[in-house]
């Protein structure tokens, strides 16, 4: 029979790849537009508190971020479980929260300053003390403009 | 010439996946997604020590009295309530809609318009006091202060729905500050009381 005589294998013709790199590099694009580069380590844990009705934060530049929480697992061991203050890179103390705003305006714009944000991320376990000494302490330093961080949920 | 038809060969680029690939994956481990939300307050500004305070008093029927305790339980004007119940307690006694004896005062304002005119709103003189204990979690807190804020939301949904015709984040940024200034933010945050440890 003459159709059947065709035997040989037919093999299947490999997959092109050459349009591989032009689809990695749309994704590399998206991430590259749409993230923001990490500027600095956490030395805390924190899990934030639900809420919504929350603003987002517009400009990042202008945004400070003080962070409240349990040391991460490796500063356990000298630090405790008490929880912290994280400005910048390392543990401070209320104390330090007017310098660390005095030198995060410096930083700024002239015409910036007046809407610098600080943005406080703190854990949902912590309790209102160490929240409320920090608060008094930014009303010293003259940063009225507090956005309490929390994550998005459409309901409790 | 056999040279002439030589042709340049092409070359090879399958490795460029490969450096896609790791600059993908740079990005990826160096960069982060999350926007940035949260609730934003403006803080009240410290007194000025030199110029003497005059104690503002306010009236017991314009004060919404929130306490939150320590172990999470919230009182609102001297009864205590449920999370759930707080924003429609807060919501009433921001509209106080028919002018009752035991809710907040309203003082008649002159608003102007983006248009020009005067838009003339009974503002309310409410304002609702958060207090906490140094020993209130930091959750139920926020959680509180959500509720207030969806309260003071609604209120200003319902406010721009019978100007404009719109919800609030529906308006132009003029519009929004009308609203703004028809239902004003009025969330006093007390130094915590040292109640207990």
């Amino acid at each position: 029979m003459a159709v059947m005589k065709k035997k040989g294998k037919k093999e299947v013709p490999a997959i092109s790849t050459s349009s591989l790199p032009d689809v990695i590099y749309m994704v590399l694009f998206f991430f590259m537009v749409s993230t923001s580069m990490r500027d600095q380590d956490l030395l805390v844990q924190y899990k934030l508190p639900d809420a919504t009705e929350v603003q987002k934060l517009e400009k990042k530049s202008l945004v400070s971020y003080i962070h409240i929480g349990v040391p991460t697992l490796a500063m356990r061991a000298k630090y405790g479980t008490a929880p912290k203050i994280q400005l910048n890179d390392s543990y401070k103390t209320t104390k330090d929260i007017l310098d660390f705003v005095a030198a995060e305006r410096d930083q700024l714009n002239e015409s910036d300053r007046a809407s610098m944000t600080i943005c406080l991320k703190a854990d949902g376990g912590t309790k209102m003390g160490i929240v409320a000494d920090v608060k008094q302490e930014l009303r010293k330093a003259n940063a009225l403009k507090l956005s309490y961080a929390s994550s998005k949920v459409l309901s409790y | 010439m056999p040279t002439d038809k030589r042709k340049v060969p092409e070359v090879n680029s399958s490795s460029q996946a490969d450096i896609a690939f790791s600059l993908l994956i740079f990005f990826l481990v160096a960069t982060t997604m999350n926007v940035d939300t949260g609730i934003v307050r403006v803080l009240p500004p410290i007194p000025d020590p030199n110029v003497k305070q005059e104690d503002i008093k306010v009236k017991e029927r314009n004060l919404f009295l929130v306490f939150v305790s320590g172990s999470g339980n919230i009182m609102a004007q001297g009864e205590f309530i449920q999370l759930k119940q707080l924003k429609d307690k807060a919501k009433e006694f921001i509209l106080n809609k028919y002018d009752e004896e035991n809710l907040p005062e309203k003082k008649e304002t002159e608003i102007a318009m983006p248009d020009g005119s005067k838009w003339v709103y009974p503002v309310s003189e409410g304002v609702i006091s958060l207090q906490n204990t140094r020993d209130t979690g930091y959750q139920i807190y926020i959680q509180v202060q959500n509720e207030l804020t969806r309260a003071f939301n609604e209120v200003r949904d319902e406010v721009a729905m019978a100007k404009f015709g719109k919800k609030l984040k529906d308006l132009a940024e003029e519009e929004r500050g009308v609203i703004t200034k028809a239902v004003p933010l009025k969330i006093s945050e007390a130094e915590p009381r040292k109640i207990g440890k």
